[in-house]
């Protein structure tokens, strides 16, 4: 069993359409009483069974971590991904039983902090849907500012404006709104930190604008869940366990390994949290990085894989696993 | 450099220009020197949003041309650490996010700052740090929790109850001072040497 994916056997006992891309799933466990506590910012791993195939992705509890007689998680439906989202859509009814990992976070709240100003873009608003309820609950100083593309998918915009009045700013893309960055980043309180949840071009432009502004790193925290991307099969040798496997179109190298009885420690399944962190024994060919857990020397080194996000192209790729 | 003994026991650095537009310098005696090796690494224009505290101590004269000749926006020279302290209380008080901090000088100038800064909100680990000078210590008493300035002997004693004490590496942020702690506490008959080891 890897470290921090204990599972929960849980029951979906509602799925809400939000709007025309989002849908809500609220989950209770099959055998009555709480779920375990967690913190907002944290995801559970879903498991997904679609006849053979397996998968297994990220989501962002956005229920109030004051509450733990159930948890909800919105997934916004993405045609173009791996199917995960599609299965979750089309596939997920009320009363199925499904099994989720135990929360874990990695996009938690610096509770240190003098004020958290909290940067959402389209479906990234879900963490802060959880940490507003925490900061609220607790009396926390906190500004929000969500960015969304039309009205009509401002999803939860409605909500956070009911519940936090003036705390909450939303701008609209296709109003021309824009956030106000630089005006942000320069007023704010010295004890501030800064948190970016949205699409990987948001989070660079953030991250970049704030270290320019010369907020310190420790002060700004992002979650970018990189779903892992389908691409051009490829074999692998595993050293350790003396197997040779073939990772599919649409599969991950994680996935593959897991389909072969392999069991690497996980906890994000998406590029961030550090655990499928593999070395490449030896290969020839080409490495396709997309995660944000190796530095960029890690990346050119040919000596390190996070599989649960990076592919492979080439003759041969001989892993230590 | 003093070695890493545990974990408590502050290391500092080199200082070096951060990114941002703000920069506050707070500095004693040879700590100027610090500045002005930055000042060399520095880009154009970088201390036109500078703000440098300068406590000249025994340094005379020798460091305040050159600190002003680097024009920073604003320069102010103090008497005593303690009295530029609410004077750096008040600064941080109007800052805003984007304020680099960078301290130089002795323990006990880095030391108090810092206590300062983190009271303002700002985290240890974004603070730049750079020892030059005197490593004589701040200690606080455990048993009678006075706190005696620029300590230079080991054991020291205690200016305010008298006890010998046993100065150790244990150091306290939050108190901005060095563990000291009666080393004669079975005999008090028993009296050490005392040796000067913190110049």
């Amino acid at each position: 069993m890897s470290a921090g994916t204990t599972k929960l056997n849980v029951t979906v006992t509602d799925v809400v359409a939000v709007n025309e891309l989002v849908k809500r799933f609220h989950f209770e466990r099959s055998d009555g009483g709480d779920l375990p506590t967690f913190s907002g910012g944290a995801h559970v791993v879903v498991e997904m069974r679609d006849g053979d195939k397996s998968r297994l992705n990220p989501y962002s509890l956005m229920s109030s971590p004051h509450n733990t007689r159930d948890y909800t998680i919105s997934v916004r439906r993405d045609d173009s991904g791996r199917g995960g989202s599609l299965f979750m859509h089309n596939r997920v009814k009320r009363g199925m039983e499904m099994v989720i990992s135990y929360p874990v976070n990695l996009f938690s709240l610096d509770l240190r902090a003098r004020k958290h100003l909290l940067l959402a873009g389209g479906i990234g608003i879900t963490p802060f849907m959880a940490q507003t309820a925490q900061l609220a609950g607790e009396g926390g100083n906190f500004e929000l500012h969500y960015t969304c593309r039309t009205p009509a998918l401002g999803t939860y915009a409605d909500v956070l404006r009911d519940r936090y009045g003036k705390r909450v700013n939303i701008y609209y893309d296709d109003t021309n709104e824009r956030l106000p960055l630089e005006r942000l980043l320069t007023s704010q309180p010295l004890g501030t930190h800064l948190y970016v949840c949205g699409p990987a071009g948001m989070i660079r432009w953030v991250r970049e604008t704030a270290a320019a502004h010369g907020w310190p790193d420790e002060t700004v925290h992002y979650e970018h869940f990189a779903a892992p991307q389908p691409g051009l099969p490829f074999d692998v040798t595993l050293a350790l366990s003396k197997m040779q496997i073939s990772v599919g179109e649409e599969q991950s190298l994680l996935e593959a390994m897991e389909a072969a009885g392999i069991d690497p420690p996980y906890l994000c399944r998406g590029g961030v949290c550090g655990q499928c962190e593999t070395n490449v024994v030896s290969y020839d060919g080409t490495f396709r990085h997309n995660d944000h857990w190796l530095t960029e020397a890690e990346h050119c080194s040919g000596k390190k894989i996070m599989p649960c996000v990076s592919r492979f192209e080439g003759k041969s790729l001989v892993l230590e696993r | 450099m003093p070695a890493k003994t545990i974990l408590s026991r502050p290391v500092y650095g080199t200082l070096s220009p951060q990114t941002g537009k703000n920069h506050l310098f707070v500095a004693d005696a040879e700590g100027a020197s610090a500045i002005l090796d930055l000042a060399k690494k520095a880009p154009d224009g970088f201390f036109a949003g500078a703000h440098i505290m300068f406590i000249p101590e025994t340094s005379r004269s020798q460091f305040q041309a050159p600190l002003r000749a680097l024009k920073p926006a604003q320069f102010y020279e103090g008497p005593s650490i303690a009295a530029a302290l609410p004077r750096l209380r008040q600064t941080l008080a109007n800052a805003h996010m984007g304020l680099r901090i960078y301290l130089a000088g002795t323990e006990g100038l880095i030391g108090q700052a810092m206590q300062v800064a983190l009271e303002a909100g700002i985290d240890h680990s974004s603070i730049q740090t750079e020892h030059r000078g005197s490593w004589a210590r701040r200690v606080q008493c455990v048993h009678c929790k006075g706190i005696t300035e620029n300590v230079t002997t080991q054991p020291a004693t205690c200016a305010h109850c008298g006890l010998l004490l046993l100065v150790r590496d244990h150091y306290s942020r939050r108190l901005a001072a060095f563990q000291g702690v009666c080393i004669n506490a079975e005999d008090p008959s028993e009296i050490p040497q005392k040796e000067e080891i913190f110049r």
